[in-house]
């Protein structure tokens, strides 16, 4: 193992202003946020709609909030390989339905209040992450 | 107010995902790569999103009420069962592909990329096939 390209101090700015925002969500609004349940929620429920509806519209203004304010591009790397990205895109959508959330809701949500489905929902999918990126380097 | 709330949080959130980089996949497949080129960035993320709002969580959560709406959504589901562990399973392994959750994902629509918009897209038809299927399990 070598470690690269790490950049603690952003990623650990950036992590806190994503708990300030589950804060004041959970002390505002009285939810929980998981952007899996949120998502899902808007599709197939009535119950919050727009409330649902307008968290995916800031989800997609914050990065245009940004590099308008800072004047800097975001940059992503990410496949163009339409069979990967349908896959995974189904296997992110039926996953955290299956088991009640995903990266946010689990992972910083369910693990914040010390909830150990949530803790044992993060272990297994930071596992099979890791294994899966490791058999796909196999390949 | 509760609407404002929701885009305001939602907007705070894309940001964050910004700074942190979580939004480039290429950034949480180096998280994912750890028997190779290991980058421990995001360990710092899910830190960071920790101390915030886990204390003031603990801190706050016997109130009577949240501020803007009538009462707290309150999620009290303690099992652990076989669709914990194979929906986790199965999210893990579509993270660990392409290094999107659905936060990011939804995200980086903002950068008007295709691989994003499909990805998302088949994330979205995967939630409808939950609720055909009915296998729903109540958050968290």
């Amino acid at each position: 193992m070598n470690i690269v390209n790490f950049t603690p101090l952003s990623a650990l700015i950036g992590g806190m202003t994503i708990g300030f925002s589950i804060f004041l969500f959970f002390i505002l609004n009285g939810r929980m946020t998981g952007v899996s349940g949120i998502a899902s929620s808007f599709l197939i429920s009535k119950k919050n709609r727009i409330d649902n509806l307008l968290f995916l519209i800031g989800l997609v203004l914050g990065p245009i909030f940004y590099s308008f304010f800072t004047k800097q591009k975001i940059e992503i790397l990410i496949t163009n390989s339409l069979f990967l990205l349908i896959i995974a895109g189904l296997l992110v959508g039926l996953g955290t339905r299956i088991s009640g959330g995903c990266t946010s809701g689990h992972g910083i949500s369910g693990m914040g209040r010390f909830s150990l489905r949530s803790i044992i929902a993060t272990i297994i999918f930071m596992i099979v992450g890791i294994l899966t990126v490791f058999i796909k380097n196999l390949i | 107010m509760s609407k404002i709330v929701s885009l305001f949080c939602g907007i705070i959130f894309g940001i964050g995902l910004v700074i942190s980089e979580m939004i480039n996949p290429e950034k949480v497949l180096g998280f994912l790569n750890l028997f190779d080129n290991w980058d421990p960035s995001l360990a710092f993320v899910m830190i960071g999103a920790l101390i915030v709002f886990s204390p003031m969580y603990h801190l706050l959560k016997n109130k009577e009420k949240p501020i803007f709406t009538e009462s707290f959504t309150h999620l009290n589901n303690k099992e652990i069962n076989k669709n914990l562990i194979i929906g986790s399973s199965l999210f893990g392994a579509g993270w660990g592909l392409v290094g999107l959750c659905p936060g990011p994902a939804v995200a980086s629509l903002a950068l008007f990329n295709l691989s994003s918009t499909v990805f998302v897209i088949a994330m979205f038809v995967g939630f409808y096939l939950i609720k055909l299927l009915d296998l729903s399990t109540q958050a968290r």
